[in-house]
């Protein structure tokens, strides 16, 4: 039966409707949305997929972090400060790994769509302009999701005591973490070119790992306290070590996202 | 059947009355530069309209208002009886927009990309026969940013149509394409079109908005400065030219001939004689001079002019 169509169409050229190969489409228009959260589903897992499979950003979202976590809690040559030091170590690289994904991937990812027009197309398609940033934020949450999961695994083979009530007491800042880089990222790549974000980001995470508060307690705690990330290295460090909701730096990262939300808002662009 | 000529698409009922864009008046200006100056233009259920205007005319930026992407400055903008600026959500599901510069996710594959497209619709075309008509199969998992250009603009096409749109706006759709694939393209965007779907392109390649437009809006310096179908913008502009030795003494045929003819040698050994009627009449006396001149004017008739003369005549010839 496959034959008979072979056979049929060579010699086809002329247009004729009836002998055509080509397959009809139903063209009349009647253009109607996916619901909000479907269409926000489908850009978030969009989005991790490729986060997902970009070899440069899985280095910084997973295989540095892992890098970090082991040398952290295996061996005791830097001062990580008072307490367990697994669950140290862990807080720390949960802290890099929120401004590894939320920062400085979203940042690049965000600004080469900027800079080839994604943005664009996407603001006019069904999925608008909301669309695409809940669609963001979901994939930040799916992408760190899977980085908590891995490093708590990580962090069991070195000797870490699964904590689930710490864990329940790192949410809040995870969450805020997560909501303060996120727009941190949106405010530099809506805002400069696209390789200068990516020298940015990228230079950013390295000067917050060294000196931000992300993993090591700072050397400067009336600066790095008043910075998101030493906001969320401490944070992560209360909860992890004393179960405990570290309010004042909670208030630091919400005062960050509300800003650096403010502050795209206003000045984003989106081409 | 549909693809070989432009056969006047039947009217659709309340055609007039309900036009998919109507534009009045737009003005719009970047840091004292003015783009859109007055702009004022129709397009129509069922047909396919093109602005056709050189580089920096202003015909990205008309459009770009149109998807709701950039405000007009001033001047009425109806897309679908909305307003593009405030209406954007009740508008999205109901276009389809393809950008000059693509703006597909680049780390994707092919097809992904348009089964992404699909799902932000609610009832889209199914994903297979589209990919099929556009000949996307072939590379279909391949990532955009390792596609040709012309596979791009395919790819962009077909998302373009997969959410059923009634209205398409395609920014230089041809950018890119050989001839087959703009054949293509060019028949399933007339395929839209007796659809019913409106079709709104712009262009600057001659061939493709008098193959493919119904109605051709000429855009100069942000204004319209002709509109028509391709047939209207060319009739009664027939000029008759004829081929001869380089260097004819162009001043003294004009001469021989009734007031009002102008005679060019348009390119070495081409002459054309415009401003008269290309009649029997003005042949015998071209005919009759170049005896007298002993040349032999070969190919000596009427050709009618086509779009690229008139918009030629329209925004000039110089470089901009």
């Amino acid at each position: 039966m496959n034959g008979a169509r072979v056979a049929a169409s060579p010699g086809s050229g002329a247009p004729s409707d009836a002998g055509a190969p080509r397959p009809a489409l139903d063209l009349a228009p009647r253009g109607t949305a996916a619901p909000f959260l479907r269409r926000t589903l489908r850009q978030a897992g969009l989005e991790t997929r490729v986060a997902l499979r970009n070899g440069e950003q899985l280095l910084l979202t997973l295989v540095l972090p892992v890098i970090v976590l082991v040398a952290a809690a295996r061996t005791t040559s830097v001062d990580l400060g008072e307490g367990d030091r697994p669950s140290l170590a862990l807080a720390g690289v949960l802290a890099v790994a929120v401004v590894s994904t939320a920062f400085t991937g979203q940042a690049i990812a965000t600004g080469f769509d900027r800079r080839n027009g994604v943005l664009r197309l996407l603001a006019t398609s069904p999925l608008g302009r909301t669309g695409l940033l809940a669609g963001k934020a979901g994939a930040v949450a799916a992408l760190v999701g899977v980085q908590v999961v891995v490093l708590c695994a990580v962090a069991v083979a070195c000797g870490w005591q699964p904590d689930p009530l710490g864990l329940l007491a790192a949410l809040p800042a995870l969450v805020l973490g997560c909501a303060a880089f996120t727009a941190l990222a949106l405010l530099l790549a809506g805002t400069v070119r696209a390789e200068a974000t990516l020298a940015a980001a990228n230079f950013v995470w390295v000067l917050l790992l060294a000196g931000g508060g992300l993993v090591l307690p700072s050397p400067v705690p009336a600066l790095t306290s008043a910075l998101p990330s030493g906001a969320l290295g401490t944070a992560l460090r209360s909860a992890l070590t004393e179960h405990a909701v570290a309010v004042g730096p909670l208030l630091v990262l919400l005062a960050w996202a509300v800003a650096a939300a403010a502050a795209s808002a206003r000045w984003f662009s989106w081409e | 059947m549909a693809a070989a000529s432009p056969l006047p698409p039947a009217p659709a009922p309340g055609d007039a009355a309900d036009p998919a864009v109507e534009a009045h008046g737009l003005r719009k200006s970047y840091g004292g530069t003015t783009v859109l100056d007055g702009l004022s233009f129709t397009a129509r259920r069922g047909r396919v309209t093109a602005l056709l205007g050189p580089n920096g005319a202003g015909k990205t930026t008309t459009v770009a208002c149109c998807e709701g992407l950039r405000r007009v400055d001033s001047g009425t903008l109806r897309v679908l009886g909305r307003d593009p600026a405030t209406d954007g959500a009740s508008l999205r599901p109901r276009v389809g927009v393809v950008l000059q510069d693509g703006g597909l996710p680049t780390g994707v594959g092919a097809l992904e990309v348009l089964r992404h497209v699909a799902g932000l619709h609610s009832d889209p075309l199914p994903v297979g026969p589209l990919a099929e008509r556009l000949g996307l199969t072939s590379f279909a998992r391949t990532r955009v940013r390792r596609l040709s250009g012309g596979q791009r603009q395919r790819l962009a096409l077909a998302c373009a149509l997969v959410g059923r749109p009634e209205l398409l706006f395609l920014d230089e759709p041809s950018a890119g394409l050989d001839p087959q694939a703009r054949l293509a393209v060019w028949d399933v965007v007339r395929e839209a079109r007796d659809a019913g779907v409106a079709v709104l392109l712009t262009t600057h390649l001659m061939e493709e908005a008098e193959r493919l437009a119904d109605e051709v809006v000429v855009v100069d310096h942000g204004r319209v400065v002709a509109a028509g179908s391709p047939a209207d913008l060319t009739r009664g502009t027939a000029a008759l030219t004829f081929t001869a030795p380089t260097g004819l003494p162009t001043a003294s045929l004009t001469s021989a001939l009734p007031a009002g003819a102008v005679v060019t040698e348009t390119e070495p050994g081409r002459y054309a004689v415009t401003g008269v009627p290309a009649d029997p009449r003005t042949a015998a006396t071209v005919s009759s001079w170049c005896a007298t001149h002993d040349v032999l004017p070969q190919g000596l008739g009427a050709a009618r002019r086509t779009l690229e003369d008139v918009f030629l005549d329209l925004t000039g010839r110089t470089l901009r």
